[in-house]
């Protein structure tokens, strides 16, 4: 909402305040500053001139004035001039060397076209009035000679844009941001509402409310012999550009003034194309309205419209109908002014995506005492300005409605604020919004309805909102605070007004609390442990492309290729959200090496988003009357995704970096691996690595991840179908593993081990085994076969060639005995080791190296 | 003593013993290294050494003589050990410079073969506000980020047809009816948290939430906010302002408070906005003639958050009596927050994973 100052002074005695004290005022009211712009302060040297003589110039590629301007000095000035359309007799706004035009553009004395020109006749443009710049702006007769352009035409204001919260609609125009500077400097304000109303004397066009949901209250009044050739005032369009509205005709210029001014929509039919009754009704089936921007609109049966014998003539509190339109040859013009359901025109302002000035207003909350006093200024400025008459009578529509009363203790806002409020205090505050407040609890309050912001009042919810306590107050907001309807919106008009800078700052002593919990702990580590390990963290969109599965090369029937799908995605090209980690990540990783950072290690964890099978379509909507039942919030649930969190690496050039001292090693599948182990030792469990053919993953370079029998994850190099068709490096490597499923397995707290002060026995071992053989199942083997004197089992080689035939691998391990009791000999480490041997050619066929 | 048949012990002559000992003191200062001085104290201090061999004859001496060679002997024994273990300390200082001396190294050679990594400042920062609140008693609670809409909207206070609704920007998930959304905002964790927990409740609730806003310079469709919550038999808005003023000066140092303006919010009333004073000026670059700011622009004070008391609706919404419980919630973005308090001028950096962005924030924010 753009305010100009000046129009604000009109309704607001203000003291001498500078705009910028004025917005401050206002943000601490709750209105807040968006932006300030003066205007015209910067003006200097223009006077009003009378042109003398007009010698046309010839010669030129076009036609050039040269004039004699009197400008009340000693002598009158010459000033070439470029526009036609002023005539000798005129006043005209000149702007004098020396002088200054808006935006700091400096005028003086200069020869052009073969003449001196001593200064420049304006436009309004050049006087930043408005858009005009097809001629000289010609001053109404009769303006004195000399007077100070500035001051006559108010082109000196500030206008102060604020950002107005979709709660206090009423604030969307002059009248209802005056009363709260008004509140704020403690100063008076007079209503622009304010105006005494003819008796009314009967019917103006005929028109009835069909639907009392729609609407609840319609008014119409009419002028004739309106000059559709008369022009707005330059006052009017000055206000209306300043306040961001184009000025297009008088009519249209009137019935946007007074929607600015008083915040209530008005629209004007021609009255010459209206057929019979108006009435307010919903959309029938299959009903189509051309509206003023030439769309030709689908109604829906729940949008409100202006109907006519004809069909519908105007989308309700949107935007009117072309057909019924004024256009530049209307005489008799029919105002109206309604008070529309806000839910209706919010849903139909959204359906249609139309947002007007009016939409907006409705949909807040319009001040539902208006229309009889917004139609009567309308009609009135008509007859002032376009000559029109007043035709007798106004059509007046209504539903009756009950206004909301609000019964509180006078001491509630301090109870909320935690401040000590008098009741003088609260019941002056309360006024000066507007409530009218009387002594008691009226019973009335336990009527309900439904708010025109959609809020529901009354009935079960109100008892439950009712608060109580001594000294009650019944209070009912003005008419235009419909958002008024609770207990705690008063308890904040009182303390919004009493300043939010006066309040307390008291810290509450909380409980004590549990800390963090398990799980959060582990992810804490997790991100700790893989950034100490050397990958870097990135938090990448959850949003995915059904082709990042065939990327990713997944099978047909891959249950990851089940993603919930976004009905209005960013990117038509990323609808889905992540069934896994991967291709955030791997995207991220190109981007890196595409930025010359071709050794990349990279993590992240976060949720991904998996269907459940036959989980239902919908998630109920529930009441907000009371708390849901179990079963209400699991139906919820059950249509949700499951969301596990997850955490995956990708790494790709070298891992360990080439230097001085050396060669470096390549980023492989074994770190990937290496990173599950890093993840699951924060969360104190063992992982069991077995081959698996999965895809991202290469096939024979792909290790599942399980804990006991749960699998948990998988890692290793990228196939290289995956690797071709993200632009990886060759050999990426990648891990995903599900936290949720690690959190879930976590053991308790740590054992402490039993530390023995014995000496160590280490025996060595190499055996054969077929190269298909796991590692992992070979040293389950010796490990379960040497028994509990063994304390620790390292493989420190792997062989394989001629000495140990095709096919086979030589792995040799270390193997350390120890017991808590005693010193072992010889012949028990000797026999624990025979053991782990012979369990290991039992289980994978492995012989002893010779 | 008559008896006594004197022999003469060539040896044991007093010029002998100082000759002897002579030369083995010249041999072991002649020692240029410990090679050279082992062989001198073979041949000087050895069993076979002249010395020695001088002291066994001591025994052939009669006993009035005994005493008298003993000490003499004795004493040139003693002289050369310690000219022995002298030369020795000497030589083996000498070598041991010389060999550090050669082991030196250039210590000034870079050691990075395995960098290190870094956690996101987005996930530090959100950290490091839970463990504030966590410090004050609170406990970290979470919800689904593919929310129903019931909890998103209807049970803050925010009806279907309501404009705050539409400036939500919200993604729907299947389709626009489905009831289910990506978050527009951590409060619906508020309705959980009310649902599941007992009362007194006071939770603080990071993470992401999703707006249908394009990525640039100061928005991202994906972000992260932290919600707080705390209900409780007489909190007041003084408690909010204290809890905040208390949060306030953790993160940015003593002195450093909050400031309200009315604002709104369905799920609050009051409602507030909420500013924190500059922590790099302290306010001073508001004042006219003072330096300016860069980080709050000048304004003495920078926008963090939202605010306000738990609107009694949704409390009923929740099971909780409103006549007995009542409670406050705040907001803030993670991702504002990064950038005034790291000076991180564009959003993009904060969503695109370069690596260089996020190395420098280390372990901890």
């Amino acid at each position: 909402m753009k305010v100009p100052l000046s129009w604000l002074r009109e309704y607001v005695d203000l003291p001498a305040a500078t705009a910028q004290e004025v917005a401050d005022k206002l943000t601490a009211a709750g209105l807040k500053l968006e932006s300030l712009t003066s205007h015209g302060h910067d003006v200097k040297n223009v006077v009003v001139g009378e042109v003398l003589e007009i010698e046309e110039l010839t010669g030129f590629k076009k036609p050039i004035r040269h004039c004699k301007v009197e400008v009340g000095e000693a002598t009158p000035r010459e000033i070439v001039c470029g526009a036609t359309n002023f005539s000798a007799g005129d006043r005209v706004p000149v702007v004098l060397p020396g002088g200054v035009l808006p935006g700091g553009f400096e005028v003086g004395a200069r020869k052009t076209y073969g003449r001196m020109s001593e200064g420049m006749i304006c436009s309004e443009r050049e006087l930043g009035l408005g858009d005009d710049h097809n001629g000289i702006m010609v001053l109404p007769a009769g303006t004195p000679i000399g007077a100070d352009v500035v001051e006559l035409l108010g082109l000196r204001d500030d206008v102060i844009e604020l950002e107005i919260t979709p709660d206090i609609g009423y604030a969307l125009s002059i009248r209802g941001v005056a009363r709260e500077v008004a509140t704020a400097f403690g100063v008076d304000f007079r209503d622009p509402a304010d105006v005494e109303l003819p008796a009314e004397t009967g019917p103006s066009w005929p028109a009835s409310i069909a639907d009392p949901t729609a609407c609840d209250r319609f008014v119409l009044r009419e002028v004739s012999g309106f000059d559709p050739a008369a022009q707005s005032p330059l006052w009017m369009r000055v206000r209306l550009t300043r306040a961001g509205m184009r000025p297009v005709s008088l009519a249209v210029d009137i019935t946007n003034y007074l929607m600015l001014e008083l915040g209530q929509p008005l629209h004007a039919f021609d009255r010459a194309k209206l057929r019979g009754e108006i009435v307010v009704r919903r959309a029938a089936p299959g009903e189509r309205l051309e509206t003023l921007d030439h769309v030709v609109r689908e109604l829906d049966p729940d949008d409100i419209l202006i109907t006519d014998a004809s069909g519908p003539i105007s989308m309700a509190g949107t935007m009117g109908g072309l057909e019924t339109e004024i256009s530049d040859a209307s005489t008799d013009i029919v105002i109206e002014a309604a008070h529309f359901s806000a839910t209706g025109i919010s849903r139909e302002s959204r359906r249609h995506g139309l947002v007007s000035e009016a939409s907006k207003r409705f949909e807040r909350g319009v001040d539902r005492e208006l229309p009889l006093v917004a139609s009567w200024r309308a009609v009135q400025l008509l007859a002032e300005l376009g000559g029109a008459t007043v035709r007798p009578g106004v059509t007046h529509a209504e539903v009756e409605v009950e206004p909301a009363r609000i019964a509180i203790p006078a001491g509630y806002p301090g109870r909320v604020a935690g401040v000590d409020y008098s009741k003088d205090t609260v019941v002056a505050r309360l006024e000066q919004v507007g409530c009218v407040v009387v002594e008691g609890d009226d019973p009335a309050v336990r009527k309900g309805g439904v708010a025109p912001t959609g809020v529901v009042t009354g009935g079960a919810l109100a008892a439950r909102l009712a608060v109580t306590g001594p000294d009650m107050i019944t209070v009912t907001p003005p008419s235009w605070r419909p958002d008024l309807t609770d207990p705690n919106d008063l308890a904040e008009e009182v303390i919004r007004l009493e300043g939010y800078e006066s309040l307390p700052s008291v810290l509450p002593s909380a409980p004590a609390g549990a800390g963090l919990t398990a799980g959060q702990r582990l992810r804490r580590r997790v991100g700790r442990a893989l950034a100490e390990g050397g990958y870097v963290e990135v938090l990448s969109y959850p949003f995915i492309s059904g082709d990042d599965f065939d990327r990713l090369q997944l099978p047909a029937d891959d249950r990851r290729r089940a993603a919930m799908r976004l009905a209005n995605p960013l990117s038509e090209d990323e609808p889905l959200m992540r069934t896994t980690l991967l291709p955030g990540l791997l995207k991220t990783l190109v981007r890196n090496v595409g930025r010359g950072f071709a050794d990349v290690a990279l993590f992240e964890t976060g949720a991904v988003y998996r269907p459940r099978e036959s989980a239902p379509r919908v998630a109920p909507v529930l009441g907000v009357e009371r708390r849901p039942t179990a079963e209400e919030t699991a139906s919820i649930e059950a249509a949700l995704p499951d969301q596990p969190l997850r955490v995956a690496v990708v790494l790709a050039g070298e891992f360990e970096r080439s230097g001085w001292w050396g060669e470096g090693r390549a980023a492989s599948w074994a770190d990937a691996v290496q990173a599950a182990r890093l993840v699951a030792a924060e969360a104190r469990v063992e992982l069991s690595i077995s081959a698996d053919q999965h895809e991202p993953w290469h096939p024979g370079r792909c290790a599942a991840l399980y804990v006991g029998d749960t699998l948990v994850g998988h890692a290793g190099e990228l196939h290289p179908r995956v690797i071709e068709a993200y632009g990886l490096p060759a050999r990426t490597a990648a891990m995903e593993l599900e936290l949720s499923r690690l959190e879930a397995v976590m053991p308790g707290p740590v054992q402490t081990p039993a530390v023995s002060a014995y000496p160590v026995a280490t025996q060595d071992v190499a055996l054969i085994v077929p190269d298909f053989t796991p590692v992992a199942d070979v040293e389950a083997a010796l490990r379960d076969g040497a028994g509990e004197l063994l304390e620790s089992i390292r493989l420190f080689d792997v062989y394989a060639g001629e000495q140990v035939g095709e096919g086979n691998k030589s792995l040799a391990y270390s193997l350390r005995f120890r017991a808590a009791d005693r010193t072992l000999t010889v012949e028990e480490t000797t026999a624990a080791r025979d053991a782990a041997v012979a369990m290991a050619a039992d289980r994978v066929g492995a012989q002893l190296r010779g | 003593m008559s008896d006594y048949d004197p022999v003469e012990v060539t040896p044991l002559h007093a010029d002998e013993v100082s000759r002897m000992e002579a030369d083995a003191i010249a041999a072991i200062k002649a020692a240029g290294d410990l090679d050279a001085l082992k062989q001198a104290r073979l041949a000087h201090a050895g069993d076979r050494s002249p010395i020695a061999l001088a002291n066994r004859e001591i025994g052939a001496l009669p006993p009035a003589a005994r005493a008298e060679a003993g000490k003499r002997v004795g004493g040139a024994r003693k002289a050369i050990a310690e000219a022995l273990a002298a030369r020795q300390a000497e030589l083996e200082a000498e070598r041991d410079a010389r060999v550090l001396v050669e082991e030196t190294v250039d210590v000034s050679l870079p050691w990075d073969r395995r960098p290190r990594g870094a956690r996101h400042p987005l996930t530090t920062l959100q950290e490091h506000i839970a463990d504030a609140f966590v410090a004050m008693g609170y406990e970290v609670a979470e919800g689904p980020e593919l929310e129903g809409e019931w909890f998103n909207f209807d049970a803050l206070n925010i009806a279907k047809d309501h404009p705050a609704r539409s400036e939500h920007d919200t993604f729907f998930v299947e389709s626009t009816d489905s009831g289910m959304v990506l978050r527009t905002q951590t409060s619906p964790v508020q309705i959980r948290a009310l649902l599941q927990r007992d009362l007194p409740v006071y939770v603080i609730s990071p993470g992401k939430t999703f707006r249908t806003d394009e990525l640039d310079a100061t928005h991202t469709p994906v972000f992260h906010q932290t919600e707080g919550l705390a209900v409780d038999e007489g909190l007041t808005m003084a408690h909010l302002k204290g809890t905040l003023d208390r949060f306030a000066e953790v993160m940015f140092g003593k002195g450093i408070t909050t400031r309200f303006r009315p604002n709104y919010f369905p799920f609050t009333e009051p409602s507030a906005e909420m500013d924190l004073k500059c922590f790099v000026c302290r306010g001073a670059s508001a004042v006219p003639g003072n330096p300016p700011c860069r980080t709050c622009k000048s304004e003495g004070w920078i926008e963090w958050g939202g605010c306000g008391m738990v609107n009694p609706r949704v409390l009923v919404a929740c099971g909780v009596d409103p006549s007995r419980y009542s409670g406050f919630a705040f907001g803030m973005g993670i991702e504002r927050t990064l950038m005034f308090r790291h000076n991180a001028e564009d959003m993009r950096d904060m969503v695109e994973g370069d690596v260089r962005f996020t190395l420098p924030f280390g372990m901890e924010i």
